[in-house]
């Protein structure tokens, strides 16, 4: 095996970039060292005291999500998709993000909830609350292991690092720094991640974009090489489901990725939406979300740039994993190391991959802080133990953390013995941000709502999305009943099984908030809109509100659709 | 920007960081420029770590003197 590594890696590493690598896991240590007598009580462990500033906050909300599968995951499908894989960061994450700041923050902030499925107990009551918290939980956990073993099978591909090795000393390097300073310390090494990751692939589109001559030049050479193929458009190619690699309509961009999928995950995924709960302030937990919009919107640059070059430069096309490992070439997955190999000599190559541990670093301390923080809060305190003291929920919150990432190590594990697994859990995930997004939504938006009505919504939409998956993987003669077309691919079907879904729990809860008693104004101040009287903002000039800056990032979202449409 | 008093600010550890990184990929840049690679990267010509080591020890140094820690 040791021989087999050697042979296929693709890179190696020179003293310096392994010195670059090591003073990275030093600092990441050591600040964990430094916060951990700043975090005392639960309010500093869960929420890092709620005193963030809007910066530290919106960066931290974006690095948690700009995970190096995040990266390596977005640079491959640029590569096998094109521009087309630009949706998932612009129409797919930014109009969601300024409505977090904008319309729905204000009722998580003033509720003064721990967490998403803490918001749904104080407006649908505890089922809803458990229902939602232990299926998080649990995923999180899930999906943390398959990002760590996803990201120690890239390491063994590119460096040829054995893949317990990079298991445990990244897993247990988060698994420290999270332990010691908790939310506080995730959400500093976040800041610090996300820099390190701007500075460390910037570069690939720098010096690509200089040998294709630039914007237009890359363009040309993309069209020379795959003539016939449409790489470089956003929309014009969904018209039909066949005019696109992706074999996607407009509609299902639209509705299910930028609608469903999007605002379910960027509003309701407690991963993200706790980063911004620790703000100082409610105009900072307003502004958070929308300067993450304004640094989204531009890592399409360090992510699809990189693959749209790879397209124009590289001599030999890649392929499939299974093709690539049948013919001995390079697979999709491979485009960004492919890159840093083309352009980055000693030190700027460990600076690289400096870049893909420290995306998946934040990626993993998001998932276990926000798993420590449901498991205590919403599961523990709320099902187990009422009674215990500040100090106590702390200590669990530190247990758990560590539980946390050992049980994401087994899930690395287990998927190293039964890769299926892997489809499965990522599959499991999915089923329940669209209907949370239906229930919270309504909840939030619609006083009408009531609390049997929530929870068999969410439940309901949730089964819907569980029966629909398995009615493909039966038949996948049944995509085309779903995608309401006989030419999508597997692509659409994520974006039409969450609308399906979505639109489930809303008819659901809905019909049944009918058939019950409403509740009474009284009850729904702070949660919902119409019955909240939301604190006055002190008076501050036009260029520090959120309004103004969520309308400028709007503004320049749609000049880039336009741009390259 | 510290969020806490007494508290050194993220911004200090960041400076610190690419302040080191700078030296590293400015040093190994100045190598590679004096010993030129057998098999170069492309664009090797361009001399990307020494610039990209520049740019590093200036946004280090900014950061680390404008956020270093003060007795309060």
């Amino acid at each position: 095996m040791a021989i087999l590594i050697e042979q296929t890696r693709l890179l190696t590493l020179s003293t310096i970039d392994v010195l670059v690598i090591a003073i990275y896991f030093v600092m990441v240590i050591g600040i964990g060292l430094y916060l951990k007598k700043f975090t005392q009580t639960g309010d500093d462990f869960f929420l890092a005291g709620r005193e963030m500033s809007a910066w530290i906050a919106g960066l931290s909300f974006v690095a948690a999500n700009l995970g190096s599968l995040e990266l390596m995951g977005w640079a491959a499908a640029a590569y096998q998709y094109g521009i087309l894989a630009t949706h998932w960061y612009w129409i797919g994450a930014i109009p969601a993000m300024l409505f977090l700041g904008i319309v729905m923050m204000p009722f998580y902030y003033i509720s003064k909830t721990h967490s998403v499925p803490g918001y749904l107990k104080l407006r649908f009551g505890e089922p809803s609350r458990a229902l939602s918290a232990v299926s998080f939980a649990l995923m999180t956990v899930f999906m943390s292991g398959i990002n760590m073993y996803s990201m120690a099978l890239v390491m063994k591909v590119i460096l040829g690092w054995d893949i317990n090795f990079s298991i445990w000393v990244s897993s247990l390097t988060v698994a420290a720094y999270v332990v010691l300073g908790g939310l506080l310390s995730a959400i500093f090494n976040e800041v610090l991640q996300f820099v390190l990751i701007w500075l460390g692939a910037i570069l690939i589109s720098i010096i690509g974009l200089i040998e294709t001559g630039g914007w237009e030049g890359m363009v040309q050479r993309i069209h020379t090489n795959f003539p016939g193929g449409d790489y470089t458009h956003l929309w014009s190619t969904l018209g039909t489901f066949t005019d696109n690699p992706m074999g996607i309509h407009w509609t299902g961009i639209v509705l299910g990725l930028g609608w469903v999928i999007s605002f379910g995950y960027w509003t309701t995924d407690f991963l993200v939406v706790q980063r911004v709960l620790s703000a100082k302030d409610l105009r900072s937990a307003r502004l958070a979300p929308i300067i993450g919009a304004g640094f989204k919107m531009c890592v399409p640059f360090i992510v699809i740039v990189p693959g749209l070059l790879a397209l124009a430069v590289l001599p030999t096309k890649l392929t499939g994993e299974a093709e690539a490992l049948a013919t001995g070439g390079h697979s999709f997955n491979e485009v960004l190391p492919l890159m840093l190999a083309r352009y980055c000599g000693p030190g700027l190559l460990g600076l690289g991959i400096t870049a893909l541990i420290a995306g998946f670093m934040s990626g993993m301390a998001g998932n276990v802080s926000a798993f420590a923080t449901v498991w205590t809060y919403d599961i523990y305190r709320a099902l187990i133990k009422r009674d215990g003291t500040d100090d106590h929920y702390v200590s669990m919150g530190r247990w758990c953390t560590i539980l946390g990432v050992l049980v994401s190590i087994g899930t690395a594990y287990l998927v190293m013995q039964f890769a299926s697994i892997m489809d499965y859990v990522q599959a499991l995930f999915s089923f329940f941000i669209a209907p949370l997004f239906g229930t919270v939504i309504l909840g939030m938006l619609w006083k009408r709502a009531t609390p049997a009505g929530g929870f068999w919504g969410l439940l309901t939409g949730t089964l819907a999305s569980i029966a629909m998956w398995a009615a493909v993987k039966a038949d996948p003669g049944v995509l085309k009943y779903i995608a309401v077309s006989p030419h999508a691919k597997d692509m659409a079907e994520n974006m039409y099984r969450a609308l399906w879904s979505w639109l489930i729990c809303v008819f659901v809860t809905v019909i049944l908030s009918y058939m019950t008693k409403a509740q009474p104004e009284s009850e729904l101040n702070g949660l919902v809109y119409g019955c909240t009287v939301l604190p006055k903002e002190d008076w501050v000039p036009t260029y520090k509100r959120p309004m103004f800056w969520a309308i400028v990032i709007a503004v320049i979202l749609v000049i880039l659709n336009i741009l390259v449409w | 920007m510290s969020h806490r008093k007494g508290m050194i600010p993220i911004w200090f550890f960041i400076g610190i960081l690419l302040l080191a990184y700078g030296v590293l990929i400015l040093g190994a840049g100045i190598f590679d420029y004096m010993n030129p690679a057998a098999h170069p990267v492309v664009l090797s010509e361009l001399h990307a770590g020494i610039w990209w080591g520049i740019l590093l020890l200036a946004l280090g140094g900014w950061y680390t003197l404008k956020f270093k820690p003060t007795k309060e």
